[in-house]
């Protein structure tokens, strides 16, 4: 990981981008077998991720939405191999680590990082903090002598914006949002090309959230080729974050763009409603913005509809709508929709 | 209007291991007739004990120190706790909808019995008389097969189900004051779209005031007349809705205004977070308790009381000595 002095160039992500993809997902489908009867035979599946496609570029955030139940965390779980994919392939650095058995998959997990939503489940109550920030350099070997492990422990603690000397203290000492800077330290462990943060501030009081989003922010400033795929339910966070955004529903990419665009023109009906849901803090816009409320709920990924997933809560649904799959289509350069209602602007005509 | 719930001077203290812990500490506020209000704080501020010291569900070793509590011009103060005044005021007159929908229903009694239990013993309906009514309520909060469903335990109904569920109960005595207590924190979005307008349009129809007590600026922005914001046990700013969004006069009621990211943020906006951390309501100086973490302290700050509450406009009141110039646009 270079440190660079500086900002990054964003405006250089919207071109076409001919460098290096950190991370690939192609068609990924994860299928969790339901078991029933005394000989556990398979009677279902629930399609938590069916047919996800994602691509992280160096140095990107990705931030990935949708409600409880959309696939989120599934797909997070699946690129770090904790759950293996039913289908689909999940390229890491140029590796295709798919299949890959344990034993192989170690050196890559070293540099793909997870911090994980619940500051308080995910620490090890009886280790310090510094044994906790330190334990992936343990496991990696990544040094030799315990001083420079120390040492190391010591500037990920400044890094992270943590006293070195509370190293000594154990998690219970510290506060939600120290806490979550402790899971981040030890994200950065190791010198990640990738961290997974999977709501890493919505357990966090809004005052302490800012705090732990700029630190992210800042973070991938300081290390140019750090990259993250960052998962909430917080349009408005993943906004914030984000280089570029894909919108869940039901085990689908409904809709990909920028955060500016998704949000100036979203086009996917989905993607309106879950916008014009997110109150704004100030009562002068709400009173002229345009309410789209959904109805009913989000069906079980056991027996998801017919053809596009939405359908039957879509205020725009055509009958074809419950026969025909949506595939993403680019719409506009860096803008991809999976809905049938939306097409290709010279197509409208015709 | 006339004003349904005045709280005056409430102090709500908790005598815990770690000392005296200030919990709601001289609050006052009301609410009219009809009106939606609502109270805006982190956890820990003492919105939610305020809220339920209203309702007398303070046990110990938490206490209600002194204050008033005037509900349609008698203080709930001079009732027993558990004395059968309260407990035909408490779900009949002023209901409450709480947070966790899963843990404030009862696991082991379907929905329907949840929902005849307060219509047989408020509103001293017959067996079958109640259970009309309930299929009413539930088919009214937008539940569907309404009939069928009264027989479902808590657990049959997804996360949005129960808070529907809840809001039924809570409406179902026709209550003159609901109390949302973060009605919808532990729900999507969308689902929280959909239960605000519902409760929205159901207080409306039922004619009953509401509470909103959230940490969520952005809903009570959408749906509140007028808001307090709390901090340590306090108020620290009160207002209609627009004055504290448009000219907010507190640094904290600012600093929560500037650090939350908003959907229509132009790109490249930058969170100015709120240094530090919430103070330790055990240990509270006798300063303003936002001092160690406010931008716009003061000589005077450091040295004197935190001030009362005070008029910077009609309506709008703060509790603060710089009263820096609000944020414009």
């Amino acid at each position: 990981m270079k440190k660079r002095p500086g900002h990054r160039h964003h405006e250089a992500l919207h071109d076409a981008y001919t460098g290096d993809w950190v991370l690939e997902v192609r068609d990924l489908k994860v299928y969790f077998p339901v078991l029933r009867g005394l000989l556990l035979r398979k009677v279902a599946d629930i399609k938590a991720v069916d047919g996800v496609s994602l691509r992280v570029r160096r140095g990107e955030v990705l931030g990935l939405v949708g409600e409880s139940g959309c696939g989120k965390t599934t797909v997070a779980r699946s690129i770090i191999r904790v759950y293996r994919p039913t289908a689909g392939r999940v390229i890491f650095e140029g590796t295709d680590i798919t299949d890959l058995p344990e034993r192989k998959l170690k050196p890559v997990r070293r540099k793909m990082a997870y911090i994980f939503q619940d500051p308080y489940g995910s620490l090890d109550p009886r280790q310090s903090a510094a044994s906790i920030i330190g334990e992936p350099l343990v496991a990696h070997k990544v040094f030799k002598s315990k001083q420079e492990r120390r040492a190391r422990v010591d500037e990920l603690m400044g890094i992270v914006g943590l006293d070195p000397c509370m190293g000594g203290r154990f998690p219970h000492e510290f506060s939600g949002g120290q806490r979550q800077r402790i899971g981040i330290a030890r994200a950065l462990a190791c010198n990640p090309s990738l961290i997974i943060c999977d709501e890493p501030v919505s357990a966090l009081d809004v005052s302490i959230q800012a705090q732990v989003i700029n630190l992210l922010k800042a973070l991938q400033k300081e290390f140019v080729d750090l990259s993250y795929v960052f998962i909430a339910h917080d349009l408005a966070v993943v906004k914030h974050v984000s280089d570029r955004i894909a919108v869940m529903y039901l085990g689908h990419v409904v809709e990909t763009a920028t955060p500016g665009e998704l949000c100036d023109n979203p086009r996917h009906p989905y993607t309106k409603a879950l916008l014009s849901a997110v109150p704004v803090p100030d009562p002068f816009v709400e009173e002229t913005r345009e309410r789209i409320v959904l109805t009913g709920e989000v069906p079980s990924p056991l027996n998801p509809p017919s053809g596009c997933t939405f359908h039957q809560r879509c205020p725009v649904a055509v009958p074809e709508c419950s026969r025909v799959s949506p595939v993403l289509k680019e719409i506009d350069p860096n803008h991809q929709v999976a809905c049938i209602m939306v097409e290709r602007p010279d197509e409208r005509s015709t | 209007m006339a004003i349904l719930l005045e709280v005056r001077n409430l102090r709500t203290q908790f005598l815990t291991d770690d000392g005296l812990i200030k919990a709601v500490d001289d609050v006052s506020y009301h609410i009219d007739e009809k009106e939606i209000i609502g109270v805006v704080g982190e956890s820990g501020c003492g919105k939610s004990v305020t809220q339920l010291s209203v309702m007398r569900l303070i046990t110990p070793p938490g206490k209600i120190t002194s204050g008033q509590i005037i509900f349609e011009g008698d203080d709930l103060m001079k009732y027993e706790a558990n004395g059968p005044e309260m407990r035909s005021i408490r779900g009949a007159k002023i209901a409450m909808i709480f947070q966790e929908p899963m843990t404030s229903l009862n696991p082991v009694l379907t929905i329907g019995r949840q929902l005849t239990e307060t219509l047989e013993l408020h509103l001293k309906m017959g067996k079958s008389a109640a259970n009309r009514r309930a299929a009413e309520l539930l088919d009214m909060v937008g539940i569907p097969c309404a009939d069928t469903r009264l027989g479902d335990y808590p657990h049959q109904f997804s996360g949005g189900m129960r808070q529907r569920a809840m809001i039924a109960m809570a409406l179902s005595c026709n209550p003159r004051l609901v109390i949302a207590d973060e009605p919808t924190t532990a729900l999507d979005v969308t689902t929280q779209a959909q239960l605000l307008e519902l409760m929205k349009a159901l207080v409306e129809e039922f004619h009953s005031a509401l509470v909103i007590v959230t940490h969520n600026l952005g809903v009570v922005a959408r749906y509140a007349q007028r808001i307090y914001i709390m901090y340590a046990g306090r108020i620290v700013e009160s207002g209609t809705c627009k004055d504290i969004f448009r000219s907010p006069r507190h640094p904290y009621t600012m600093g929560l205004l500037n650090c939350v990211p908003r959907i229509d943020d132009r790109e490249g906006r930058e969170l100015e977070a709120i240094k530090g951390l919430p103070p330790n309501l055990g240990r509270l100086p006798g300063q303003c308790a936002f001092l160690p973490r406010c931008e716009h302290a003061v000589d005077r700050c450091r040295v004197e009381p935190w001030p009362e509450l005070q008029a910077v406009a009609d309506g709008h009141h703060t509790r603060c000595f710089v009263n820096p110039p609000g944020m414009t646009g």
